[in-house]
């Protein structure tokens, strides 16, 4: 798929982003719309997935590490035909398939729950090792919070991942520098992140996380990469696409009032009718 | 008479998964550093290829483990149960139980009996811990014949199950040919009319003794075997409950929250009868043998058969 095309694909998940989180009066759009490129990039172009089998034995797993966001992973798995579009605001109602983070159980298209912090990256470790064992050529990415690598699990399965050699794992950090109270280099930093993983043995790879040419080239990078597991850190802003929410720590878990869904819709449809031109 | 044969059940769990091993490929096993004590080092000698070593790091463990349930794969993850159900509980709750994932914890070193090491590894809280999450399975074998039976029978089980394994070795009680284990149904070693004497794991032995004590008293105890916590043999508890109206709990566990209270919760509800609960009353274990422990915190059959003196008068 060429990048016109991924973009557009991504303005489309921004939109399903927000308005989930319009008609849920909750969740987190501020992480949600950082990551939707690499949503996008995963679900329409990097992964082995078919929508008429999501349990098909030998396709890519996804895990969520960073489960909060998950309006932009339903609004990817909804785009990508795993159900429906409409279906995005249900999020978080009583009864609704799109639990306030990720459930394997509820949601079609998901591979694995998750939502408490660190503990999704042990599960997509345990996929990987899972594959090397039985010798399966599936391939495992996680996406997790550059807040989220404060938990000590992460570095204690970046630990196993790279001691395993575990090649056929991707872990993705979006990198938008902010967490619920503030700056993470001011919370508690946890950079040099690329310095770190480089330290648990993983080939990795720094990327401005909205630019498909450099997720594209990370991700085939990843593929070619033997002998041990990939991180992928990928420069990203909060709020991505959203005038107003934007590099503000304050929409990391709250969402807009009808006036601001309006505004927000705005500068998505604008984005949109400017990739039109193209 | 000949002499008893002991075995710890951490030996069972070994022994059984290098079973397991034979029969099922898609058997793989975890460890967090303590193969050479939970015994899943065995399984490790045989099929190197399918033991997980990860290291200390008991809350990544669980989470491996989920992963390569999802794949279709059954999971048994091992650790001493202070480090499973302890340190890695919100794990287990979070990346196992809420998803019903296909992964057996092997908890071994429960208990006081763990002995000389003392309160930091002694967990008198794992049943209680466990009991709290929605669909687990807890399973408390009482000697090596049972725990190897739990341990297929947890296989054969699809979602989570914990079993709790000891470090003393204790006799072996089960050993004979209708012997026959079923996941949630209790099994009545002894019938009794004067008292029921619920018991798990190797405080199962010990009952049986205290039973033989209190019969030359005149007292007659019938003696169960509560292997299965979750989900509990209500109706056995119910039967016992209107025949005698007196139970006796027994287990190597805080009073509050494990197979006493579990038994409490029944009789409350569906057949009110008097329960002693006979365990760890609310305070931290200590350094000693195991046997010595056992005997300071009123677990041996001298103990048991004095307090069921004492609550029956």
């Amino acid at each position: 798929m060429d990048k016109l095309n991924l973009q557009r694909i991504a303005n489309e998940i921004r939109k399903g982003i927000v308005t989930a989180v319009y008609h849920a009066k909750s969740g987190h759009p501020g992480g949600s719309l950082s990551a939707a490129d690499i949503y996008t990039y995963l679900y329409f172009e990097e992964m082995n997935i078919d929508t008429k089998y999501p349990q098909k034995e030998d396709r890519d797993r996804f895990v969520l590490s960073k489960g909060h966001t998950a309006p932009g992973y339903y609004s990817a798995l909804a785009h990508r035909g795993f159900f429906s579009v409409e279906e995005l605001k249900t999020l978080r109602k009583v009864g609704s398939h799109l639990q306030g983070h990720p459930c394997m159980q509820h949601t079609t298209g998901v591979d694995m729950s998750s939502g408490s912090l660190g503990q999704g990256i042990s599960a997509a470790v345990g996929m990987a090792i899972s594959a090397k064992i039985y010798n399966k050529d599936y391939r495992v990415y996680t996406l997790l919070g550059d807040g989220e690598i404060q938990e000590g699990q992460v570095w204690e399965a970046a630990m196993l991942a790279g001691h395993r050699k575990l090649d056929n794992l991707v872990v993705i950090v979006d990198n938008n520098n902010l967490q619920i109270d503030g700056e993470i280099d001011k919370v508690n930093s946890p950079y040099p992140i690329d310095e770190k993983f480089k330290a648990f043995h993983f080939h990795v790879i720094n990327i401005d996380g909205h630019n498909f040419d450099e997720i594209a080239k990370a991700f085939a990078e990843a593929k070619q990469t033997k002998g041990k597991p990939t991180a992928i850190i990928a420069k990203t802003v909060k709020g991505k696409g959203v005038s107003f929410m934007e590099n503000q720590a304050s929409w990391h878990g709250t969402a807009p009032n009808e006036e601001q869904y309006k505004i927000a819709m705005e500068d998505l449809k604008k984005v949109g009718a400017a990739l039109c031109q193209k | 008479m000949s002499e008893i044969k002991k075995i710890a059940t951490r030996e069972s769990y070994g022994n059984a998964l290098v079973e397991l091993g034979k029969a099922h490929e898609d058997v793989v096993v975890l460890d967090a550093d303590l193969a050479a004590a939970t015994k899943t080092g065995v399984f490790q000698k045989a099929f190197p290829e399918r033991h997980i070593d990860c290291g200390i790091a008991e809350c990544n463990m669980m989470g491996v483990a989920a992963g390569i349930a999802t794949t279709g794969i059954t999971a048994f993850a091992s650790s001493f149960a202070m480090f499973a159900a302890g340190r890695a509980f919100e794990q287990i709750r979070n990346s196992i139980g809420y998803s019903q994932l296909n992964v057996k914890i092997g908890a071994t070193h429960a208990g006081i009996s763990v002995g000389e090491d003392g309160a930091t590894h002694q967990c008198n809280e794992d049943i209680a811990l466990m009991r709290t999450i929605p669909g687990m399975v807890i399973l408390n074998p009482s000697d090596d014949i049972e725990a190897k039976a739990a341990v297929k029978a947890a296989y054969a089980y699809k979602g989570p199950v914990y079993l709790r394994f000891g470090r003393l070795a204790v006799p072996v009680i089960n050993d004979n040919a209708d012997y026959k284990f079923e996941i949630g149904k209790a099994i009545t070693l002894k019938q009794g009319k004067d008292v029921a004497i619920i018991a798990s794991g190797l405080t199962v032995n010990e009952s049986l003794e205290a039973a033989k004590l209190l019969e030359k008293d005149g007292i007659f105890a019938e003696v169960i075997n509560m292997h299965t916590i979750k989900p509990l043999d209500e109706q056995t508890i119910i039967n016992v409950a209107q025949k005698m109206g007196k139970i006796v709990t027994v287990e190597e566990h805080s009073v509050i929250g494990g197979l006493g209270s579990a038994v409490c919760d029944v009789v409350a509800e569906k057949a009110p009868a008097k329960v002693l609960k006979i365990g760890i009353h609310d305070v931290f274990g200590e350094s000693g043998t195991a046997k010595e422990l056992i005997k300071k915190y009123g677990l041996d059959s001298e103990s048991i058969c004095h307090k069921v003196k004492e609550f029956l008068k």
